[in-house]
């Protein structure tokens, strides 16, 4: 018996999530030819699967920046706050390989080291490449990545190549300078400070060189794009079908960020983000055509962990500095740990016994699409208790199956004490926020209180699948409360009040 | 003849590896210019370097004080507007009456 499960087999194409083009998934993963699966097989940031089983960490070598954007300004320092861009300490390339070695000795499953700020990390080679260079030899059993806003790609290309690089992130927020103008006022190209649609029109041609470049030589391309609506909302279908066909494997929305309070120019101006809906409905157009990440989480240019969380904290710079790392006996360690993970992963997962989605009952072709969010710690399972929940990720079910649609998280923005002592009205307040839409929450466990808080705002508490896969539960909830003709096209009644 | 970083600045380095006299050093409470080793890039670039990538206006001036990226020079947005878009942000948010 089958669960459909989408982007499994290609065999229903969606509107705007191709099966077999949201391909980071599981499933999709097996379509991709060896060599590419091997290369993304253990990355969280390329492999939707493998996010909910490897961690991975980002080294705050390069503060530098070559190019301004209006989403930032340029003050990294903050503990509390988790956005990219934001940073507790900046590192030397020694301090960085030192803490390198000590979080992989630390947390096994952590297989990729990137660097990603918080400036740009090609507009600080010398610092960027000295890191990579000793990482390369003292560990070569981690990936090393970068991301990079693609203006000095092409002039140091060859030296990136030389290191143990396998992946690449260029961030593309637009194709037309006029667009590029909006969003970028200024960069400092060839020892001068330019402004306006001609420093557009050089970033765009250097990103566009760097995509070409690296895909010639074999490293896998994932374009970040970040969406602003008014500005270059539409013009982003634009963007994935063209990186699309210069050979990037994997297009990753993400929203604004532009809190008043970040002070970037953005935030001043009063530009909003997009909705969640906004969001879903943009990386859905783009799905036709492009490999789509849902899983993202925005994270810190000093993250440590797996994605969603951040054990930066464990790792700071004096709590690392006495650690004396046996990196030999480590590697012999994270070798066992990631064979255990890939033995998981190999098993059939274990699927209730529920019929399949589209076959059942000809009731469920009447049902529509449901967002349910899911409470997970990992490992690609319900597993969290509703109170623990700080993210959930939202699948979508229909009678098409089931696929990933994002994650959200409660405290995004600020993890910090100081600035989060909601009362607990306030945080439920906030977890309603991060639930519109959905109308179903899947977790290990919950509260009597919280349960009826979710009733009462129209959403249905469920953990009864604790510990089961998420996307069998998912289905099997769908298929469940689809026969009670809850999800039927007619009934809307389901639509809780906004929050 | 020299450059002066003042409290502007937010420590984002950017100014620090091109230096043409290595006369910019991190300190505390931010950025230093050495004074007697600043040439103001002449003899080397066209525009000083360091005021070239700074992404702070005001936070670089020359010997009289002058900032070399005055208000509103990076951002487009005038002293005038700055003010005005502060002072609305820093305003009492209007409460949202509940029907």
């Amino acid at each position: 018996m089958t669960i459909t499960v989408l982007n499994q087999g290609g065999k229903t194409a969606l509107t705007g999530c191709a099966a077999s083009s949201c391909g980071s998934s599981a499933d999709a993963l097996a379509q991709l030819p060896e060599a590419l699966r091997a290369k993304i097989n253990n990355h969280p940031c390329f492999s939707e699967d493998a996010h909910h089983h490897y961690a991975r960490m980002h080294v705050a070598v390069a503060p530098a920046c070559n190019i301004q954007c209006h989403y930032c300004n340029r003050k990294y320092d903050c503990s509390n706050e988790s956005r990219p861009g934001v940073v507790s300490e900046v590192l030397t390339p020694d301090q960085a390989v030192k803490k390198t070695l000590a979080v992989a000795a630390a947390i096994p499953q952590m297989t990729v080291l990137g660097i990603a700020g918080p400036g740009d990390p090609l507009a600080n080679p010398a610092r960027t490449f000295a890191t990579f260079r000793q990482l390369t030899a003292k560990a070569p059993d981690i990936k090393l990545c970068v991301s990079t806003n693609g203006l000095a790609l092409p002039e140091v290309i060859d030296e990136l190549c030389q290191h143990n690089i396998e992946h690449v992130t260029i961030t593309i927020n637009c194709v037309d300078p006029d667009i590029g103008a909006q969003i970028y006022p200024w960069i400092f190209w060839n020892h001068r400070r330019i402004k306006g649609r001609k420093a557009a029109e050089i970033l765009i041609a250097q990103q566009q060189k760097g995509l070409e470049l690296l895909v010639a030589r074999g490293i896998l391309v994932k374009v970040n794009s970040v969406l602003i609506p008014g500005i270059n909302d539409e013009h982003l279908k634009e963007v994935s079908r063209i990186v699309k066909a210069k050979g990037a494997f994997l297009h990753n929305v993400m929203p604004l960020i532009s809190e008043p309070e970040h002070g970037t120019f953005y935030g001043l101006t009063g530009q909003r983000g997009p909705t969640s809906a906004e969001l879903q409905t943009l990386q859905d157009a783009c799905a036709g055509d492009m490999r789509m990440m849902r899983h993202c989480r925005q994270c810190r240019a000093d993250a440590v962990g797996m994605l969603g969380e951040d054990r930066g904290q464990e790792f700071t710079l004096d709590k690392i500095e006495q650690l004396d790392v046996d990196y030999a006996a480590a590697m012999v360690q994270r070798a066992q740990v990631h064979a255990a993970i890939e033995a998981k992963r190999a098993a059939p997962a274990p699927i209730t016994p529920t019929a399949p989605l589209v076959t059942l009952n000809p009731q469920f072709r009447t049902s529509r699409p449901v967002l349910m969010a899911v409470a997970s710690g990992g490992g690609g399972l319900v597993n969290q208790h509703f109170g623990e929940a700080n993210e959930f990720l939202i699948y979508e079910a229909s009678n098409r199956g089931v696929r990933l649609v994002g994650a959200r998280t409660a405290g995004r923005y600020c993890h910090g004490p100081a600035q989060c002592d909601d009362s607990s009205a306030q945080r439920f307040a906030k977890i309603l926020r991060v639930l519109a839409g959905c109308e179903v929450v899947l977790c290990a466990k919950i509260g009597y209180e919280p349960w009826q808080q979710l009733e009462a705002a129209g959403i249905i508490p469920n953990s009864e699948h604790a510990l089961e896969s998420i996307e069998t539960a998912v289905a099997a909830v769908y298929q469940e409360l689809s026969a009670s003709g809850r999800f039927s096209v007619d009934s809307v009644a389901t639509q809780r009040r906004s929050a | 003849m020299a450059l002066t970083i003042i409290d502007a600045c937010v420590n984002c380095w950017a100014c620090e590896p091109l230096c043409p006299q290595q006369a910019i050093h991190a300190a505390k409470p931010h950025f230093y210019i050495e004074p007697t080793q600043c040439s103001e890039c002449v003899g080397d670039f066209a525009d000083p370097q360091c005021a070239s990538i700074c992404p702070v206006e005001g936070a670089i001036v020359d010997a009289a004080g002058v900032p070399l990226n005055p208000p509103g020079s990076l951002t487009g947005i005038t002293p005038e507007r700055m003010t005005a878009l502060q002072l609305k942000r820093h305003a009492p948010t209007p409460l949202h009456v509940i029907e």
